[in-house]
């Protein structure tokens, strides 16, 4: 198991490598180059050649990209041009908003995903499966934004059950031990900003969680569906076990084995989806910044974004290589 | 033999899948038969032929919607007699694996291959003996060892993937035998293993059935296997038997001629080179439905007009032990001469097993 992990974590230093030379060479095709986004629109050809040879573009491709991976090394990913701080300064606190809206909403696919799934399964062409199926399918075409929207205008402005913006309730006193509002409030004992933080988190929280949702719920169908066909289901019930240990230990658990590699993929997917869902919910996180950042071309913003996303993608992938082969001992074996 | 109450007593089986818009399909067709302490009792045909579903519906494991399940099957247990066909899934739950175990033909897939084969052979101990802990795993080692797999304390913690085709099937018997089954039904459990590891897997059966005094069917297609192992044989052919016998009388003198077929279509090492086989023409999808006349008529050489007269009634001989259903039946011994219990494919010997 060691070995394994060992193995797999050296396995990182390409990808990682990989990813830093395919953003690079996006940052050179970038449509007009910095000298245009930096400089305002009547800015003279003299003036977009200087500004060129103080960012060094003119020295060769080699010596810019080790610079470049030398700046991304030691966290210098440059500096914003809506806000004027530093990128890596910004990110780190926006990142735990959008990291407890992640997983608020993955757990919420997963909760109610896998149950569904596997519920659907057992009574296959009743009525159960009939909705979820549907109902995953609606999850799966209706876009994110959209669904925000939707349930900003019910939920908030109409019905007022839930709030319609930001992270916390303005007013409300809580101690900052690490910017995770939940996590900081449980330690400190302050279950009233818990509360309301998971208020604020119940709407995004749902937006982002349906695509997960509806494909957890349809994988987990279709993977029970292939398990109880197994012979060594048949095995079981011929041991004569109780129903309970049958369907936890012989049927779920092999089940699961491709669900957690898709949970372990949407979840990165999620950072990505939060942009969108954040906006909406005016929620301080990562994804509001960077829909900003794409208004106004913030190109370090930009950059910087790309690589947090990249990077969690092939952290999750990790962990999801870790959790599978806890699940599957053949995997190990290899 | 047959002068002990039966262990257990199927009477009349039939499977009938389907029903209700589409068609129906008659997977067992009416087949009795019985199984009785220390004995082995062999099913024998051909693919499709029921004997498969046969062992499915006394273990109650067919699908619960779809199938309608007909005839009885009384176990003889000492808390009194009970019907397998008719108790609750509750109560068939607490009987399986305890008073009736089943091997099944591939053991690979027949293992979970994502737990550990220990705790696969704790829980059935667990279930029915409630041994837990050391206890449960003490008793899983000495299973292991039991059946002839050495090194046991180190395969309990071992996965299916890494042991080998024979190791696996152990496993599985190990897992059968573990509550000590009155009875215990083997489905083709050496179909999927190398020669020499089948002639093993079956002298561990035959150990277990005698040391155990356990009641054993042994679903098979290998007329070897039958030879080898089988105390009364019962040959099915579309979801009836059609021949009954005792080992030595059906393999001396096999009367319907499909029995006759099948000992025919068995390679032999000593014919002459070139020789073709003799297969069984046609397949076991030309048949007819049984009410019509004979099923196997249309691929039978005996074949007359008479076959088509409603389903073939059947025929005692030799004091009540030798049974066929045939209206021509093959009378004289031209097939004895060809010894199959001398075939290479047979394992063990006679005298032995008697």
């Amino acid at each position: 198991m060691l070995r394994f992990l060992v193995r797999r974590t050296l396995q990182l230093i390409p990808t990682l490598g990989g990813l830093s030379i395919l953003l690079f060479i996006w940052l050179q095709r970038l449509p007009g180059g910095p000298e245009y986004a930096l400089l305002p629109d009547d800015a003279t050809a003299e003036q977009r050649a200087q500004l060129r040879r103080s960012l060094g573009l003119d020295e060769p491709l080699t010596v810019q990209y080790l610079a470049f991976l030398r700046n991304i090394l030691q966290g210098d990913l440059g500096t914003s041009i809506q806000t004027g701080r530093p990128v890596v300064e910004e990110f780190f606190t926006r990142f735990p908003a959008t990291f407890e809206l992640a997983i608020t909403a993955m757990l919420m696919a997963i909760a109610v995903g896998i149950p569904l799934g596997y519920l659907a399964a057992r009574r296959r062409g009743g009525v159960l499966d009939f909705a979820a199926v549907g109902g995953s399918l609606l999850g799966i075409c209706t876009p994110v934004f959209f669904l925000a929207f939707i349930l900003k205008v019910i939920f908030a402005e109409r019905l007022g059950l839930f709030p319609s913006a930001f992270r916390l309730s303005p007013g409300l006193n809580r101690t900052d031990l690490s910017g995770f509002v939940v996590l900081d409030g449980l330690r400190t004992g302050e279950l009233d900003v818990v509360w309301d933080a998971l208020m604020h988190l119940a709407l995004p929280g749902l937006a982002l969680a349906s695509i997960p949702l509806a494909v957890i719920v349809r994988m987990t169908r279709a993977s029970v569906l292939e398990v109880l066909e197994e012979d060594y289901v048949r095995t079981a019930d011929a041991k004569g076990l109780h129903r309970r240990t049958v369907r936890g230990r012989h049927v779920l658990r092999n089940a699961m084995l491709p669900v957690v590699t898709a949970i372990g993929l949407l979840t990165g997917s999620l950072f990505a989806g939060a942009v969108l869902t954040e906006s909406v919910f005016a929620f301080p996180g990562v994804g509001s910044f960077v829909y900003g950042a794409t208004q106004t071309r913030d190109y370090p913003v930009l950059t910087g974004f790309i690589l947090l996303i990249a990077t969690m993608y092939v952290f999750i992938n990790l962990l999801v290589d870790i959790s599978y082969s806890l699940l599957d001992p053949r995997v190990r074996a290899q | 033999m047959g002068s002990s109450t039966p262990l257990l007593a199927v009477e009349e089986l039939s499977v009938v899948f389907g029903g209700r818009g589409s068609d129906e399909v008659r997977a067992v067709d009416g087949v009795s038969f019985t199984l009785e302490e220390g004995k082995v009792t062999g099913l024998v045909g051909e693919s499709g032929c029921g004997k498969s579903v046969t062992s499915l519906a006394l273990m109650g494991l067919l699908p619960p919607r779809g199938v309608r399940v007909g005839g009885s099957a009384l176990l003889n247990l000492p808390e009194g007699e009970v019907d397998l066909l008719k108790l609750s899934p509750k109560r068939m739950r607490d009987l399986r694996g305890s008073r009736l175990a089943m091997i099944f033909q591939d053991p690979l897939s027949s293992l979970n291959p994502v737990v550990p084969i220990g705790r696969q052979v704790t829980e059935i101990l667990n279930r029915h003996r409630g041994m837990r802990g050391s206890a449960a795993e003490k008793e899983a080692a000495d299973l292991l060892q039991r059946v002839g797999i050495p090194d046991p304390e180190r395969r309990l913690k071992e996965y299916p993937h890494q042991l080998s085709g024979g190791m696996r099937q152990r496993a599985l018997i190990a897992m059968a035998v573990a509550c000590r089954p009155r009875v215990m039904i083997a489905d083709e459990p050496t179909t999927a293993l190398d020669v020499t590891i089948q002639a093993q897997i079956l002298e561990l059966l035959k150990d277990l059935v005698t040391e155990e005094g356990t009641a054993l069917l042994m679903i098979t297609h290998d007329l070897g296997v039958v030879a080898g192992l089988c105390d009364d044989i019962n040959v099915l052919y579309a979801g009836r038997a059609v021949e009954t016998a005792p080992r030595a009388p059906l393999f001396a003198g096999p009367t319907h001629p499909y029995t006759v077929g099948l000992l025919g279509s068995i390679p032999r090492l000593d014919a002459p080179r070139g020789e073709p086989l003799t297969p069984i023409r046609g397949s076991v999808n030309d048949n007819i439905a049984w009410h019509d006349g004979c099923a196997f008529a249309p691929r039978c050489d005996h074949y007359t007009l008479e076959c088509l007269e409603g389903p073939p009634a059947l025929v005692h001989t030799d004091d009540g032990v030798h049974a066929y259903r045939c209206v021509n039946p093959v009378r004289h011994a031209d097939v004895a001469d060809r010894a199959v219990l001398e075939s290479p494919s047979v394992v063990g010997d006679e005298e032995e097993s008697a």
